[in-house]
Formats: C-alpha cells, structure tokens, sequence
C-alpha cells in the first residue's frame, strides 16, 4: 500500500493550486507604487571598441528619467568568479574583470554598455533605441572558434590576455606519465573526437529584477529570479556595489525554471538597485527572450578528444581526455568550475579503470558566458565516456551491454577510492543495468526491429550507464580545490504557540516542489499533518544564510539541515516534556507526535508542548529557555553519488534522416525517496531535455560572432511531438551512507544519463542498417546530419 | 490612447491603451491579471495562450484594440464557480502535469481548447496540438498524462512502448 502521508508519499504538490489558477507572483508579475522601467541597451556586434555612446539621444524624449553607462559603474566592482582554477604549470587562471556594463569595449552580441530607465516600459524601449542609433561602436574581428582563438594571439577578447586562454589544467597532473604509458602499452586504444553541443538554458521565465531603495533607512531590496539569493545578495553587496550586507535584501519569489541559469549575478540586478538609489523610486527590468538568447548563461560548448585505452577483451585500462570548453566572453561565476572539478572528477565514470587524465583549456571567446546548466560538466564527462565506449565495443566487436557489465564497479568495492579524487560511497551499478535490461525488454528488441524495418524505418538502442557526483558539496573539500565560497546549507524551524509550524530553508524552489516534499518530511519527523507545515524559502529576510538550490542539492545538503534543526526541536521537546510530566529529561521519548514518559501512559502531544514554550508560567528558566525554534547549518561530508542505466530506442527515416525516440527507460538509484511523483517528474524533465540536446537543440554563432540560433524559430527547443513517453524506475536503491534521509538527489540525472544512450541508439540503428561507416554523429542529431552521414 | 473595452472572464472590462498595446499587456498590466504569462514575445512559447471568442489564441501577438469587444478568457477564470479547481487543472494537479508553473496558464488553456474540439483525444492528437506550447521542466509526459486524463481517459498505464 503506498503511503498518502509523509515521507515516501506521493504527496500532491501544494504550489500547484496557486500556478494553476494564475495566482503565482512572479517578479515580473509585481506592481510596485512609483516603479519605473530599465531597458539595456546591448551591442549588435560581437566584438567593439566603444567610441561613444549616444546618450544625448535620450535627452528629452518623452518619460525619459536616467540614463548609465559604463562609466557610472567604473568605480564599483565586477562580477567575480567563484572558483579559482590554477593551471597545470601553477599559475592562476587569468580573470578578467565583469562589469556591471561594458565599459570601453564590447565582448560579445547582447553585451549592455548603457541603460536607460523610464516612466513606461515602451518609452524606456524607445529611448534605447535611439541610444543604439547614435552610439559609435568600432566593430573589431570577433573571436567565436575555440581553436582559432588559442592559435591567433593577435586577437584577443580581453586586451590583457594574449592567448585568450583562461587556464589550462590538468587532472591529475601526477597521473599524467602514468596514464600515457599505460595508453602507449595498451593492446587498443579507441579515440573519438567529438562536440559536446552548446545549449541555451531556456527557462521558461525569463529573467527579471526590480531594485527598490528606501532612502529613510538607506535599505535596499532586489526581487530578482534567482536560483539563490542570499548568493546573490553576498556578489551584489561585497563584490560588486558595495553595500553593506545587511542592508540588503533580495527575494526570489515564484521562479520559473532555472537549469543553472538563474544561479549567476548578472549585471542587472546591480543596475536596477544602483537607478532605484538614484531615481529614490522602483526600477524594474525584464529580460525580452531575445535578450534571454544573449546574455543568460549558456551551457557545456566542449571540443574533446578522448581516449579509452583496453584489452582486446574490452576491460578497461586507461581514459585521457584533451578538452576545450568555451567560457564565453566573461567569466560568470561558477564557469571555471564546471569544465573542472564538476568535469575531470567524474572521468571515471561508474567503472574500475585504474588510470584517467583529463586535460581541459578553458578558452575566452566573443559569445555570452557559459556557465553550469543542468548536469553541469557532469554530461559532459558522461557522454565522452559513453560514447568512447561504444566505438570501442565496434571497433573490437563487443557486445556493449557485457563490456559495461564487466566494467562496472561491484557493490563489494565500496566505498571506492576513483582515481580521479572522488571517493563513491556506495551503489549497485549491476542491479541498475539488470533493471534497465529487463524494463526494456533488450531479448525482444530484434523482434522490434523488424517490425520497424516492416514500416521502412531503421532501428536502434542504445545504452548508458551513468554516475553523477552532486549534493554539492562538502565545503572543505571544494576549498581546497578552490571554491571561493562554502557549499553547506541552513534551515530554521519555527514551532508557533498554536502547534503549526514555519520552516524557513536556504534552498529555494524554482519547479522542484520543495514546499511540498519539505513539509512531508517535516510532518513524518515530528507526527504532525502536513498541512500544519509551511515551507518559507526565497527570502533573505526570512530564512537562514543558505546557498540555494542547484548540484541536485537542495534534500541532500539542505533537507540535512532541516533534519538537523528538527532534532534539536525534539531534543528541546524533550526538556520542556521532562519539566511539565516532572520526569527525568533522560526517560522521555518522543514518537507519533508525542513526548512520553518511558514504561508510563503519561504523555504530552507536540501541541501541548509548542504552546507551552510560548506561554512558560512555570518555566525553571535558568535551565529552560522559553520558545521552540532551532536552526541548524550542515555542511556535507561527502558528495552524494546517483547512478543508474538508460536504454534508449529510435528508428531512423532512412529517406530523411529524421530520428525518432520511440522508446527510454530509466533505471536509477537516487537512495531513498522522499517523493515519488516529484521524482518520476523531475527524471522526465531531465530526460526531455537531454533528448533535447541529442536530437535539437544547438546554439550557432557565425564567424562575426552573431547569434543564428536567437529566438525559439531558430533554436529547436523539445516539443511534446518531440519526445515520448518515458519508462522511469527507481526501486534500486543504495541510500546516502552520510546523510540521515539517505537521499542523492535526482535532479540532473536525466540530462546527464539521456543524451548518449540517444546517440548510441542512433548509430546502431544505422550500423544495423548497413551503413556501417557511420561510427559518430555531433550532437544534435538532426535529419540533415543524419542523412549527410549515411550519404556520405 | 483609447479607450478599449471587452468581456474578460465573465466581466465587463475597459482600459486607456496606446495603439500598440498588446492583449498580454492589457490583461496583465491594464487590468492586473498576471495569470497570463509572456515567455518569448513571438507567438512561439504558448505562456500567454488566452480564449478569445472560445478561440486559443497567443496573447503577446495581437493588439488588445483588435480585439475590443471580444470575450476573452484567462486562467483566472478557468477554476469552478466555487474556486475549486476546474477539471483541467485538477488534472495537472493530480498527475503533476506541472513544475515551476510558468507554461501551466498556456497549457492549460491549450488543453482546454483542445478538449472543446476533441473530447477524446489519442496521444498523438495531444502531442501533436500543444506543439505550440514549451515546456521546459516536465519533458510533457505528464502534461500529455493530465490532458489525457481531462478527457476522462484511464492513463494508469500510460508509459513508453
């Protein structure tokens, strides 16, 4: 019998009611007395010395309030880096400064180099067009190829930076000779070069913030869509406006859809406070999707070469990978970190291969920044793995499905030391692909196949077996590897005199159901309804210094923290227990909602106790203290380690090249769960958009560094035609052996498992096919690609 | 700016619009209801689809004067009379048809057109109608589940091939 209630419920998600009756708040949704509206004025060419910008243009036109440039920021900070990578000689990555806007030259299409604030948003759009118009803007080559822009040192993004190049790292650089001596002996090497595409984000709000200052107490706040605002006020208030901290407050409301994007501080935010302050009145701004195309954070954008060197058997012996990974014209603030540690460290994979090296050039170009989106160097690692491997099962002719088999590490190997610094605590990588095989029936593909060759249609599978580190991340472990910030997290529960519960968390919810999932775990803690919980998040006012959600960390890192703070909430019921039955604190016991003196029928329920803390006439108050909220901080000890088997099958128009998925299942061990329906959710989305990525999505710039792919016409986001049903299971389960929930999260692992078993599908569909000469294809897998391939 | 004027919801609305204001503007910021969200500004996202004369009709791209004197319908009034959710929306509810909620106004408005013209809808039919709608989180399995169920179809076993 499933349970309706509490932990492991499919509880039915409370923000529903709200988002389905049009009843959500948005930031953009807000209406502020006295607001006012900002457009950026962005730069069309990809790469410009700004001579002058045509402000004067605006001068008087109707409702014009304020205009900036660049200069009005030049005194303040830039928007850091949160991750100092140092290349493999020792040196620092070069870092160049982000300012709020462009301030001397333009690095990329969609870089703002002024704003202007308006009494309407048409007459603000309007005097920003006339900026534009009367700006003078010395259009420089743009550097858009990776390749071209580390070979050609007499173009450079940013002047100070020779070879455009951000560092050159290595992983692990001791292991280097070992790993090439061991490729050199190896009686098979397979190689593979391929594109890990680049990706749009494309949350479906765009981006939006509004400043408000108050000039009686000098307080700032900032709603903005933030995956993390008290991240985002740490950047905005230290870094780059220096405000004092405590005078600002940033709220993330209802947000939709974040994929990594909405993590960064981008220089709106910093603008809107900086013209709120200036005009003493609301600014707001929100990001058209043309503007969403240039200037969120894009996502992966790899060149790699790998390597997988074995024996004649397929057992592996060594993965060396050379990468270049695009980090745009900016560094954003988590871009050099996930090429890196959220990259090499995972090199491995879920098998046992003695030796890896990972070798990664993070290269400057006139494109917008990239930063982490969903998966997050994770995927990427993943797909060189998955589809090195099955080249190599070609090459030597293998059975994929037995190769991965041998390969995988055994339960007994936990936890694994991986020689690419991760240490795995536990998983069953076997029961997943077992999971898996059986799900989809491998036995009874060559009948399927033949049905669809019946209907002229070639047919495919494809595997992937996956691991991801996430529950990121213990912070002295990333400190060491240069993380600028910790990555703990915080929760406060607030037992009300009346029994009902506020509980306020750093994580923050942007479609993942946290006020939902939350509470029920809550609710089962503590034996109280559901219903009697409520999840606060979003606001750096309300709710402890959290670092949000992103990494698939929120349950792993801050529902810890939660649970952490409800065992101090039952440790301090427990005392108040012990005063009023007049027992000894040691002989209570807590259970089914109730505090209950050991071996005797007297007991107090959690109400009695909550209303006592607030109304304590008899309290021993040096020994008790009245109330009962508790806060606690937990700062991971370990990441946490989902893994799991995906099979994918499609058929191929040989006519077109058009690929179809005609089948996916999921085999997954996320540890224990806490929502099943939130689960299966969040696989779905995740698969949707590695299909995405596999089949659609692909983000072009021309030679001169403009966007080809800038507005939903041209870019090929997933539709529901797109997609199909997808077979999800995660009955596999290895908890967490280092939080009490045992939970691993489960955000990201469809984007990471989905897009080689995709690919992989794809051509063994066409090598069954006959056209056997077809041993890779670049993502997206398009018809045309396709058909160029089979034709060629 | 002139005045415009039309049936939202069952009530009688009027607003002051420049010429160029566009309907998604007009519900939003002339009369408040944000329910109807813009994602794209280009007639692709479906965020901002509304009913205009019982027509699915893409918000951001027609001019609230074009449309004086319609019937319009928006999320806001798509719940019963007694402000329980509507059977749509019950349905997205239930089979978690939703995540962050930002596509959810267009969807269901989508889904609400659709059923008005095929009661009964195959998974194709669904799949194949809100090609006009992005979602973003969902991957539309459980949007095409919800849509299905709407029509009061058994979706327990609704899974790939």
């Amino acid at each position: 019998m499933p349970k309706d209630h509490g932990i492991g419920a499919s509880s039915k998600r409370r923000e529903d009611v709200r988002f389905l009756t049009g009843k959500g708040t948005y930031t953009d949704d807000m209406n502020i007395a006295g607001q006012t509206y900002a457009v950026m004025v962005r730069s069309s060419v990809a790469h410009g010395r700004i001579v002058s910008v045509g402000t004067s243009a605006a001068e008087g036109m109707p409702g014009v309030l304020a205009v900036f440039t660049g200069e009005d920021f030049a005194a303040v900070g830039g928007n850091p880096a949160g991750w100092l990578i140092n290349s493999r000689d020792g040196t620092p990555m070069r870092e160049p400064k982000r300012p709020v806007l462009a301030h001397g030259k333009v690095r990329h299409v969609g870089d703002a180099y002024a704003a202007v604030i308006a009494e309407t948003y048409q007459q603000a759009k309007d005097a920003a067009q006339a900026i534009a118009d009367a700006s003078v803007i010395e259009e420089l080559p743009a550097v858009v190829n990776m390749a071209e822009a580390v070979a050609n040192a007499s173009n450079r993004v940013h002047d100070e930076i020779p070879d455009n190049l951000c560092f050159d790292w290595g992983w692990i650089e001791d292991n280097r000779a070992k790993v090439d001596a061991a490729i050199k002996s190896a009686p098979h090497v397979t190689t593979l070069e391929l594109v890990n595409n680049r990706l749009v984000p494309n949350a479906m709000e765009p981006r939006a913030s509004i400043g408000e200052y108050f000039p009686g107490t000098g307080d700032y706040k900032l709603t903005t869509t933030s995956q993390n605002p008290h991240l985002t006020r740490l950047l905005v208030a230290a870094f780059v406006m220096g405000i004092p901290e405590n005078k600002l407050q940033v709220v993330a409301p209802d947000v939709g859809g974040g994929f990594g994007s909405k993590i960064y501080h981008y220089g709106e935010e910093a603008l809107v406070l900086a013209a709120a302050k200036k005009l003493a009145r609301p600014v707001r701004w929100t990001a058209e999707r043309s503007e969403s195309f240039l200037t969120d954070a894009h996502g992966r954008d790899h060149v790699t070469k790998i390597e997988l060197a074995s024996d004649k058997e397929g057992n592996f012996i060594a993965f060396r990978t050379e990468t270049l990974a695009n980090v745009g014209a900016y560094l954003s603030n988590f871009s050099t970190a996930t090429p890196t540690f959220l990259h090499g460290t995972l090199m491995s994979g879920p098998y046992k291969v003695p030796n890896v090296y990972v070798n990664v050039k993070t290269v400057f170009t006139n494109t917008a920044p990239v930063d982490a989106y969903r998966g997050a160097g994770r995927p990427e690692a993943t797909y060189s793995l998955e589809r090195v491997i099955d080249k190599m099962c070609r090459e030597l002719g293998l059975d994929p499905f037995e190769v991965r088999r041998k390969n995988l590490l055994t339960p007994d190997q936990f936890p694994y030391q991986s020689p690419v610094g991760l240490m795995y605590d536990t998983g069953n990588y076997q029961a997943t692909l077992d999971k898996v095989c059986e799900m989809a029936d491998v036995a009874g593909f060559e009948k399927r196949r033949a049905a669809s060759a019946a209907k002229g249609k070639l047919r495919g599978m494809g595997l992937s077996t996956w691991i991801e580190a996430c529950g990121i991340a213990p912070s002295n472990l990333v400190g060491v590897l240069g993380s600028r910030v910790g990555l703990y997290d915080a929760a406060t529960v607030r037992v009300n005199a009346t029994g009902n519960l506020s509980v306020m968390v750093g994580a923050h919810s942007h479609g993942q159901g946290h006020e939902t999932v939350f509470a029920q775990i809550v609710a089962d803690k503590l034996g109280v309804p559901e219903s009697s919980v409520e999840i606060v998040h979003g606001d750096t006012a309300r709710i402890p210094f959290g670092m949000g959600s992103y990494g698939s960390r929120s349950l792993a890192v801050c529902g810890t923290a939660m649970d952490k703070a409800l065992d101090k909430i039952i440790a301090k019921g427990k005392k108040i227990a012990a005063h009023m039955l007049e027992a000894a604190e040691g002989d209570i016991t807590f259970g089914d909602g109730k505090f209950s003196v050991a071996g005797t029928d007297k007991a107090k329920t959690f109400g009695e106790i909550a209303f006592s803390a607030y109304v304590p006439h008899n309290y021993p108050l040096e020994t008790l203290e009245p109330g009962l909220e508790e806060t606690a901080f937990y700062d991971p000890a370990n990441f946490t380690y989902p893994a799991g088997a995906y099979i994918c099958e499609v058929e191929v128009d040989e006519g077109t090249g058009k690929v179809d998925v005609v089948a996916f299942h999921c085999a997954d061990d996320f540890g224990n769960i806490m929502n099943p329906m939130i689960v299966e959710g969040q696989v779905h989305g995740g698969v949707g958009q590695g299909i995405g990525q596999a089949l659609c999505e692909f983000t072009t710039y021309d030679e001169n560094g403009q966007l080809l792919t800038g507005s939903y016409m041209d870019y090929a986001m997933p539709r529901a035609e797109d997609v199909p049903f997808y077979n999800v299971d995660y009955s596999c389960q290895t908890p967490c052996t280092h939080n009490p929930l045992g939970v691993k999260g489960c955000g990201e692992a469809g984007a990471i498992g989905s897009p080689p078993a995709v690919v992989n599908a794809v051509i063994d569909a066409l090598q069954r096919g006959g056209h056997t000469h077809v041993t890779h294809i670049d993502m997206p897998v398009s018809p045309s690609r396709v058909w160029t391939a089979m034709n060629a | 700016m002139t005045k415009v004027s039309m049936t939202v919801n069952g009530r009688a609305v009027s607003a002051e619009t420049e010429g160029r204001t566009l309907l998604s503007a007009y519900l939003r910021e002339g009369l408040r209801l944000t329910g109807t969200h813009v994602g794209c500004d280009t007639s692709q996202c479906g965020a901002c689809v509304v009913h205009v004369d019982g027509k699915p009709v893409k918000s951001c791209t027609v001019f609230a004067q074009d449309v004086a004197g319609a019937d319009v319908r928006t999320i806001e009034g798509m719940a019963n009379a007694d402000g329980s959710l509507g059977v749509i929306q019950q349905a997205f509810q239930d089979h978690h048809g939703l995540q962050c909620g930002f596509c959810t106004p267009g969807m269901v408005m989508s889904a609400a057109a659709l059923l008005a013209e095929n009661p009964k809808p195959t998974e194709h039919e669904v799949r194949h109608y809100l090609e006009g709608n992005i979602c973003r989180c969902t991957g539309y399995h459980n949007i095409v589940k919800a849509v299905m169920a709407a029509s009061g179809q058994d979706v327990s076993a609704l899974a790939a091939e």
